[in-house]
C-alpha cells in the first residue's frame, strides 16, 4: 500500500503538471484527459469498483479506492476540481492485486470518475458523486 | 421444497397483522379493545427467537408528550410510502379509527384533545414493565438499543450519559449503536463503554481516520434457543458532518455498504442463522442498504424516528421502525430454522404511560437519577398557551419560540435553529420546567452565536440543508429536518435540485428582500464549529420565557412549500 501511494503521488505530479500546459477549459481538459487515456476505446461500465463516500466527511482528505482486475492502468478525474487530473496508477506484470486507494481533495460536490485500461487497450469507466457539505444540523 | 420467499410469503398471509398490500390493518383489533396493559401486551408466541427493538429515547426517562410529524415528505422513490405518510392518509393506509389510541400515538391530528383523553407516553420504567413482560414470556429475547439513548435531558447531559447507562444497563440491553452519544467526545463514550456498559457498542461502519481501520466491534453472535443470531451494528453515517467532527476528530463513519456486505458474509461463514442489522442510518438509508446488501433478514431502523406499525418489506428483509423518546418498542417473533427466516410476528407497543404499570425497579433507578437536579429541573419558568412541538420537515411552534428568543435576546434580524427530530411537546396550559426547555435544546455545543451572514451565506445554507433531507438518492439524505428560522421567510420547492429550492427569501418584519451582498446579524445555536462563542441556548430562552410569563405561538408561516 506505501507502495502504491508514494507511486500514486508522483504519477498524479507527473500527469499533473502535463495536464496544465494546455490552459483549456475545465470540461475540454477531462475530454482531453479522458481521451488521452483510453485512445480511441469507448469505455465500458463492468469490471471496475469505485469506492468513495456518499458525502465527505472532510473535503480536503477524501479517501477514495479503485479496484479494475486485469488493469494496466487506472486513472482518476476530479472534474469539479480547479485541475481535474488526480492520479494516474500504472501495474506492472508482477502486481497482486490491480487496486490503488488513496486521499485527494474536492473542492466541491461532484462526480468522481475512475478510468482503468486493460491489457488488450479496453477501457472502463466507474463514477461516483462525492457530496461535500457544510455540514451541521443533523437530526 | 417450499422455498425461503413462499415461506415468508405465507407467514404474511397468515398474519393478522398484515393486509396484502403490504400494508394491513394494524389496529383492526386493538380499536374494538380497552386500553389496558393486559390488551397492549398481548401477543401470541411465534417461532423461536424474539427480538425487541428501542431506538430514539434521547435520554426520556419519563412520559411524555411526542407530536409525530404533520410534514415528512418522501421524494423520488419513495414518494408516499411510509415513513412519508402523516395525518389522515397515515390513518387510511394502517386502516386505523380516528381519534382512536393508536392515532393519537402515531399521526398529529387533534393532537391536543387525544392527548389529554389518552395520556402522556414513554418513561422507561413502562418500557420496562414491557421488556419484563416479553421476556416472561420468551427469557431469552434479546433487546436492542439502536442508539440517540445517552443524549437529550438536562440530567444526561449533566451526568455525560451515566443516568443512561445506568438505566440501560438495569433495562438489561443486549447491544446498542450509537450517534448522539459521540457529542460527549470520543474520550468520555471511551470511558463509559470500557467501564459502565454491560453490553457491546456495535458500529461496523466506525473506522479510525488515519489507517481506516474498523475501530469499534462489528458484530457480536448470540446462541439463542439454540440458533446463532448475529447482530451487526451500524451508527449514523454523518456524525463528523451532521454534528461537530473536533469532538471525535479520531473517527470516521460513513454508510460503507460494501463492509456491511462483508460483515453479513463473515457471521454467516461463523453460522449465524439469523443476521440482524441494528441501524442508526435513517429509514431511507436503510431501505436502500438492505436492498442492496444481501442476506439481512431483520434491520431495526433508527434515526428518523418514524414509527410505522408494521414491517416493510424489502427483498427479504423486513424493516422494523419503533419511533422515538420511548414511545414504542416492537416485539418481533421469528421462526428461524435450517439456517433461515422462515417467517415472523411483529407488533409495534405503544408505551401509553396510565396504561401500563411502572416497573417499580426502573422507577427507583430514575428516581435516584433525578434525585441531585430535581429540584432545578423541574422549576417552573413560565407556562404555555399553545401547543409546543418541534417534530416535522418544517418550523414547529418550539422552534417558533426559540427562534423568537434568539431574536430577541441575542438582538439579531435572523435567528437560525437547527432541524433535529427530536425534544417533546407541550400542551396548551402546561407549565414550562427548565428541563423542558432542556429536552428540547439539550446538548454538548448548545452555545448560542451572533454573527454577520450575507444573504448568500444565508442562501447557501438553506440550500445545503434542504438537499440532506430532499435530495432524491437516500445516500445522500442525512436524516434531520429543514433549518428552522426566525425573522426571515422563504419558499422551498422539493422537487428541485440543490442550488434551485429556495427562492422569495425576505426578511418577515419588513417584507424587504434578502441581498445576497447585504450582511444581515444572525443569531443561532449547535453550530459544528469548535470554539464558538455565547450564551448557552437553554439559558437565552429560559431569560425569554421569564420574561414573557406566558408563551403563546401562532404555528409560523416561514415557510412556502412546493412540489409535493
Amino acid at each position: 500500500m506505501d507502495f502504491k501511494r508514494r507511486e500514486a503521488l508522483w504519477l498524479g505530479l507527473g500527469t499533473l503538471a502535463a495536464a496544465a500546459l494546455p490552459g483549456a477549459s475545465l470540461a475540454a481538459t477531462v475530454e482531453e484527459l479522458t481521451a488521452s487515456f483510453a485512445q480511441g476505446a469507448t469505455p465500458g461500465s463492468e469490471g471496475i469498483t469505485l469506492t468513495a463516500p456518499e458525502i465527505a466527511e472532510n473535503g480536503n482528505t477524501v479517501p477514495i479506492a479503485v479496484e479494475a482486475p486485469g488493469a494496466v492502468a487506472i486513472m482518476l478525474i476530479a472534474p469539479g476540481n480547479p485541475e481535474p487530473s488526480v492520479a494516474t496508477f500504472t501495474f506492472g506484470p508482477a502486481a497482486g492485486s490491480q487496486r490503488a486507494a488513496t486521499r485527494i481533495r474536492l473542492a466541491k460536490t461532484q462526480d468522481v470518475i475512475a478510468l482503468a485500461k486493460m491489457a488488450d487497450g479496453s477501457v472502463v469507466q466507474a463514477q461516483s458523486t462525492v457530496k461535500v457539505t457544510i455540514g451541521g444540523c443533523g437530526g | 421444497m417450499i422455498t425461503r420467499r413462499e415461506f415468508l410469503q405465507a407467514s404474511l398471509a397468515a398474519s393478522a397483522l398484515w393486509g396484502g398490500s403490504g400494508v394491513g390493518n394494524w389496529s383492526k383489533l386493538a380499536a374494538q379493545q380497552a386500553l389496558n396493559a393486559e390488551n397492549l401486551l398481548a401477543f401470541e408466541d411465534f417461532g423461536n427467537v424474539t427480538l425487541i427493538h428501542l431506538t430514539d429515547l434521547h435520554a426520556q426517562m419519563k412520559p411524555v408528550w411526542f407530536r409525530e410529524p404533520e410534514w415528512n415528505i418522501g421524494v423520488g422513490a419513495v414518494r408516499g410510502q411510509p415513513p412519508h405518510v402523516v395525518g389522515k392518509a397515515f390513518l387510511e393506509m394502517f386502516r386505523i379509527r380516528p381519534e382512536s389510541p393508536e392515532a393519537y400515538a402515531l399521526t398529529y391530528e387533534d393532537f391536543t384533545a387525544l392527548g389529554r383523553a389518552y395520556g402522556k407516553m414513554g418513561g422507561l420504567d413502562r418500557v420496562a414493565t414491557v421488556v419484563k413482560a416479553i421476556r416472561a414470556a420468551r427469557p431469552e429475547a434479546l433487546l436492542l438499543d439502536g442508539g440517540d439513548t445517552w443524549h437529550g435531558s438536562m440530567t444526561s447531559l449533566r451526568t455525560k450519559g451515566q443516568d443512561m447507562v445506568n438505566a440501560m444497563n438495569l433495562l438489561g440491553v443486549d447491544a446498542m449503536t450509537s450517534h448522539w452519544e459521540w457529542t460527549f467526545g470520543a474520550d468520555r463514550v471511551k470511558d463509559l463503554v470500557d467501564t459502565g456498559l454491560n453490553f457491546p457498542f456495535l458500529g461496523a461502519n466506525v473506522f479510525d481516520v488515519e489507517w481506516d481501520e474498523p475501530a469499534l466491534a462489528p458484530y457480536t453472535i448470540f446462541e439463542r434457543g439454540g440458533v446463532q443470531v448475529a447482530v451487526i451494528g451500524q451508527a449514523f453515517p454523518y456524525l463528523p458532518i451532521a454534528n461537530p467532527k473536533w469532538m471525535f476528530p479520531e473517527f470516521s463513519f460513513g454508510i460503507r455498504e460494501e463492509r456491511m456486505q462483508q460483515m453479513v458474509d463473515e457471521v454467516r461463514a461463523k453460522g449465524a442463522d439469523l443476521v440482524v442489522c441494528l441501524s442508526h442510518n435513517g429509514f431511507d438509508v436503510d431501505r436502500k442498504m438492505v436492498s442492496r446488501v444481501k442476506g439481512i433478514d431483520v434491520i431495526l431502523t433508527g434515526h428518523t424516528h418514524d414509527a410505522v406499525p408494521e414491517p416493510v418489506l424489502i427483498g427479504e428483509t423486513i424493516l422494523i421502525a419503533s419511533g422515538s423518546m420511548g414511545k414504542f418498542v416492537s416485539r418481533i417473533d421469528l421462526d428461524v430454522r435450517d439456517g433461515r427466516m422462515m417467517g415472523f410476528r411483529h407488533k409495534l407497543i405503544p408505551i401509553f404511560s396510565d396504561a401500563l404499570p411502572p416497573d417499580p425497579e426502573m422507577a427507583a433507578l430514575i428516581e435516584a437519577e433525578r434525585a441531585p437536579f430535581k429540584a432545578e429541573a423541574e422549576e417552573k419558568i413560565g407556562t404555555t398557551e399553545s401547543l409546543l412541538y418541534r417534530r416535522g420537515n418544517f418550523q414547529g411552534t418550539w422552534d417558533d419560540l426559540i427562534c423568537d428568543a434568539i431574536r430577541s435576546e441575542r438582538d439579531a434580524e435572523i435567528a437560525l435553529s437547527p432541524g433535529v427530530r427530536w425534544g417533546p411537546s407541550l400542551l396548551p396550559g402546561d407549565a414550562i420546567t427548565r428541563e423542558d426547555i432542556h429536552a428540547v435544546t439539550s446538548m454538548t455545543y448548545g452555545q448560542c452565536y451572533r454573527t454577520e451572514m450575507t444573504g448568500e451565506t444565508l442562501k447557501t445554507i438553506l440550500e445545503d440543508v434542504a438537499d440532506n433531507i430532499f435530495n432524491t438518492d437516500p445516500y445522500y439524505q442525512q436524516g434531520g429536518d429543514m433549518v428552522r428560522v426566525g425573522g426571515l421567510r422563504f419558499a422551498c420547492d422539493v422537487r428541485q435540485p440543490i442550488g434551485s429550492r429556495i427562492s422569495a427569501m425576505e426578511l418577515s418584519d419588513s417584507g424587504a428582500a434578502v441581498e445576497p451582498g447585504r450582511a444581515y446579524t444572525v443569531a443561532g445555536w449547535a453550530s459544528v464549529t469548535e470554539g464558538t462563542e455565547g450564551p448557552q441556548i437553554w439559558d437565552v430562552i429560559e431569560a425569554h420565557v421569564k420574561k414573557l410569563g406566558t408563551v403563546r405561538v401562532t404555528p409560523s408561516e416561514a415557510v412556502r412549500v412546493t412540489g409535493i
